[in-house]
């Protein structure tokens, strides 16, 4: 079996792409990686560590149209003979798996979080609520992985980087501007977020929420209604209606935990519940539960890692 | 400009998720269904502000049976003009765009919207699979939509980023927070809604590509440690030497 593996190298190779090769080597067979993006050649070659034999690499095109990067990777597809293509379920991949599915009449596996067991991968659905377990039918397949379900493993060697022509075509869409987003970790792809809720009282008292988050290195999160009323910008809105998540460490300061809120965010390994009522329902699907106020719990637990990282 | 507007049921946000038949089936015992937010949200408000802006029709698509007819109704009474369903069940993603397509490509519209994902299958699939069947462009998450003449400007998340970006229409486009505001119905709307045309037409015949064979619920989490408020070195030593996440 041959298995490809998309990454957008745009912005520097992720951890997902590196997870995503350690999915792919992990299934079995031949890995080649197919990139789009500004990468230079040591840092793919590096990919090579977490299982690539071969990386592939067409740099005729550096924007983000969905229609040039299905070209490229049904091409790649096409060259390699793989019969399995590998995303990490990423923006990029909401954007081009659904197109390759269609071109290559591949059955498409989005948000999958483990490898295949016999012939079904397990996907998360109902928003983090309930797990499923899809069989695909068509003879090829695209398995669409969500970022951190599973830790990149390396072992292997670097690898050869070649120039590939994936006759790309034109580009449809035409890009005036790009804004960079003000955090410097896209939340899906954090290992660490802190999020607050209402029980912040107001957007002027974010800043010891941001203090904590840069002494863990950690990402900002928010619950909806503060994203509704505007306290936060809407990306940051985790939940069932905004980003689902699932870190290896998700910290909530006052936030109740309502249903549609546990739906984006049960993924997480660890759950750290800060709140000034113990009643509220989050404690229940909480690992660690601190009640107290979040004015005074929050510095101190940015203290304590101070204290904690200074004698590590 | 002639809109189509794709809308999914999903289960209320608040719903219980279980499973039946051997956890092979959703358990629809109980669940109340509406409009997926994201298509109703997102993708019909905002069809329904550019129409307001620039006139034109909107029209509702869903794939499904005649159960689903009420929550069809409930996004007439939004302020769509008319709908479409196509008869049949929605196996999965392939087999729901391709019949999308399908209706689609008979019926000219300039713009062809979609919620990001659905709240129950989270796939984002549907709406990209419908544009490369239809050989048009596809804005994935776009969170900004306007249209002047025959292009379409839009504001998407992208790696990297958010990009500002154009397209001459037709298009796909998928819709995600920021695109619009949500719109409560009125009683003259609901009432409205009633009325309106609800065209059901045949499916194509199409072979799903992917099938749910069972479904499972997360492990219940053990109860949970709870840490003294004024000894957070604690928390940090527990984050380190017992959870090892820090």
């Amino acid at each position: 079996m041959s298995v490809l593996v998309y990454i957008n190298s745009n912005s520097g190779i992720a951890k997902s792409a590196m997870e995503a090769v350690t999915y792919g080597k992990k299934l079995g067979g031949e890995v080649t990686v197919v990139t789009t993006g500004s990468a230079d050649d040591t840092a793919l070659s590096a990919l090579g560590e977490y299982g690539a034999s071969k990386i592939m690499v067409d740099r005729s095109v550096t924007s983000e149209d969905p229609q040039q990067i299905t070209s490229i990777i049904a091409s790649a597809a096409e060259t390699t003979g793989a019969t399995t293509v590998v995303f990490s379920h990423d923006l990029t991949a909401k954007a081009v798996a659904p197109r390759l599915s269609v071109r290559m009449k591949a059955g498409l596996v989005s948000g999958a979080i483990d490898i295949p067991q016999g012939d079904t991968i397990k996907v998360n659905v109902f928003s983090g609520k309930a797990m499923g377990l899809v069989k695909v039918a068509s003879e090829k397949r695209i398995i669409s992985l969500l970022p951190n379900s599973l830790q990149p493993e390396t072992g292997g060697d670097k690898c050869s980087v070649e120039e590939f022509n994936g006759n790309a075509g034109d580009a449809r869409i035409k890009v005036l501007d790009t804004k960079k987003p003000e955090g410097d970790i896209p939340l899906p792809e954090a290992e660490l977020v802190v999020s607050a809720g209402r029980g912040l009282k107001g957007p002027e008292n974010w800043g010891m929420v941001e203090a904590l988050a840069v002494e863990l290195g950690a990402a900002t999160a928010c619950s909806r209604p503060v994203a509704d009323i505007g306290w936060r910008p809407h990306h940051e809105h985790v939940g069932q209606t905004g980003v689902a998540i699932r870190p290896n460490l998700y910290i909530a300061a006052g936030i109740s935990g309502a249903i549609q809120h546990l739906a984006g965010v049960n993924g997480s390994k660890v759950i750290v519940v800060i709140n000034t009522d113990e009643e509220a329902p989050f404690f229940k699907a909480a690992d660690y539960g601190i009640v107290g106020d979040a004015f005074e719990v929050i510095p101190r637990l940015t203290e304590a890692l101070k204290k904690f990282k200074a004698s590590n | 400009m002639k809109i189509l507007v794709c809308i999914s049921k999903s289960p209320d946000t608040t719903s219980k998720i279980a499973f039946t038949d051997g956890n092979s089936k959703f358990d629809e015992n109980g669940v109340q269904y509406i409009v997926n937010p994201y298509d109703e949200w997102y993708a019909l408000v905002r069809a329904l502000e550019l129409k307001e802006a620039g006139g034109g029709s909107v029209t509702i698509c869903t794939v499904g049976s005649a159960t689903d007819d009420a929550v069809i109704r409930k996004a007439l009474a939004i302020g769509a003009d008319d709908a479409v369903r196509i008869d049949c069940e929605p196996t999965d993603a392939f087999y729901t765009a391709m019949q999308i397509a399908e209706y689609a490509k008979a019926n000219d519209y300039t713009l062809v919207l979609t919620g990001k994902e659905t709240i129950n299958y989270n796939g984002s699939q549907v709406g990209g699979m419908i544009a490369e069947a239809m050989d048009l462009p596809f804005i994935s998450l776009a969170t900004k939509l306007d249209v002047a003449g025959s292009t379409a400007t839009a504001e998407a998340e992208v790696a990297g980023g958010i990009q500002i970006c154009e397209v001459e229409l037709p298009a796909v486009i998928s819709c995600a927070k920021g695109m619009a505001e949500q719109r409560i119905p009125n009683m003259r709307g609901i009432m409205a809604a009633r009325t309106k045309p609800l065209n059901v037409v045949a499916a194509a015949d199409i072979q799903a590509l992917t099938t749910f064979e069972s479904y499972e619920l997360p492990d219940a989490k053990s109860a949970c440690k709870m840490i003294d408020p004024e000894n957070m070195d604690e928390l940090v030593s527990l984050l380190h030497t017992e959870a090892k996440v820090i």
